[in-house]
């Protein structure tokens, strides 16, 4: 049953990334971004990692692709589509190198995926992935790096608003 | 065929397939909002297969640590598209390619 849930999803998941890496126009992509953050958030869910898919749909879907659409908007970005897909100067065995050197490295990994024997997951309590036990989570065992991630919160909202002042006093 | 829990690998691969589809955006696009978004993809397929190896093992370190992708990712758009602001008002184009000032 699960499956039948997942498969959909899935799908939708990556034609909405197929989406907005192929749309000419940026809120196209941005609007196939917020469709595919929303579908994680089910991915999640099928997890049972409920608190992350919430903060999936209000960070992700909510503030940062707000952000985005605000920022498109701003710009007013009504440019040619054609220059966006210009092919640029390669090196012919430089591509052929990396090329080969990643689809061996990604067949590796899929490789060992299926290999081992990863079919039964553990059983899972009911408290699995609630605000509870993740919060119990980070504030005992991940106390540090949480106080680094509001530093690093701060850290970038100073530097924001810094840069996006059109001239420094 | 559709009975049962979904399995590991299933998850892994989403994983991946959304990952090099980031990769592919971040490569073949130029316009710098759009390699935004294909970054903030690569992102999300990073956290499916933290979440995934979580749930398999009966873990929560694996959603910490997609919490603290998703600070790190607010933090990198916030200031991400304060530099795009600040290179539209110096040059007025999205076009990576014709930010060249840096390179060798």
């Amino acid at each position: 049953m699960e499956l039948l849930i997942f498969y959909p999803i899935a799908g939708l998941c990556v034609a909405l990334a197929l989406g907005v890496i192929l749309n000419t126009s940026p809120v196209g992509s941005a609007m196939c971004l917020i469709g595919m953050m929303l579908g994680l958030a089910g991915i999640f869910v099928l997890q049972q990692a409920h608190f992350i898919a919430v903060l999936q749909v209000i960070i992700y879907a909510g503030a940062i692709m707000v952000l985005f659409m605000f920022v498109i908007m701003l710009l007013n970005l009504k440019q040619a589509a054609s220059a966006d897909w210009v092919s640029r100067d390669k090196n012919l065995y430089i591509t052929i190198l990396t090329s080969a050197l990643a689809i061996g490295i990604l067949y590796k990994i899929v490789d060992v995926t299926f290999m081992a024997d990863l079919d039964s997951p553990a059983e899972l309590p009911d408290t699995f992935g609630t605000v509870a036990t993740v919060g119990e989570s980070l504030f005992t065992d991940f106390v540090l790096p949480f106080e680094v991630a509001s530093l690093l919160l701060l850290a970038a909202m100073i530097g924001a608003v810094v840069l996006a002042k059109p001239k420094l006093d | 065929m559709f009975e049962g829990t979904v399995p590991l690998a299933h998850y892994l691969t989403l994983s991946a397939v959304l990952f090099v589809i980031g990769i592919v955006g971040v490569l073949v696009r130029r316009n710098v909002i759009v390699v935004f978004m294909s970054i903030e993809i690569m992102l999300n397929a990073v956290n499916i297969s933290l979440i995934a190896f979580d749930h398999y093992l009966n873990l929560s370190n694996g959603q910490i640590f997609s919490f603290m992708v998703m600070c790190v990712a607010a933090a990198e758009v916030s200031v991400g598209l304060a530099i795009i602001i600040a290179l539209h008002r110096n040059k007025p184009t999205v076009n990576l390619d014709e930010f060249n000032l840096l390179k060798w």
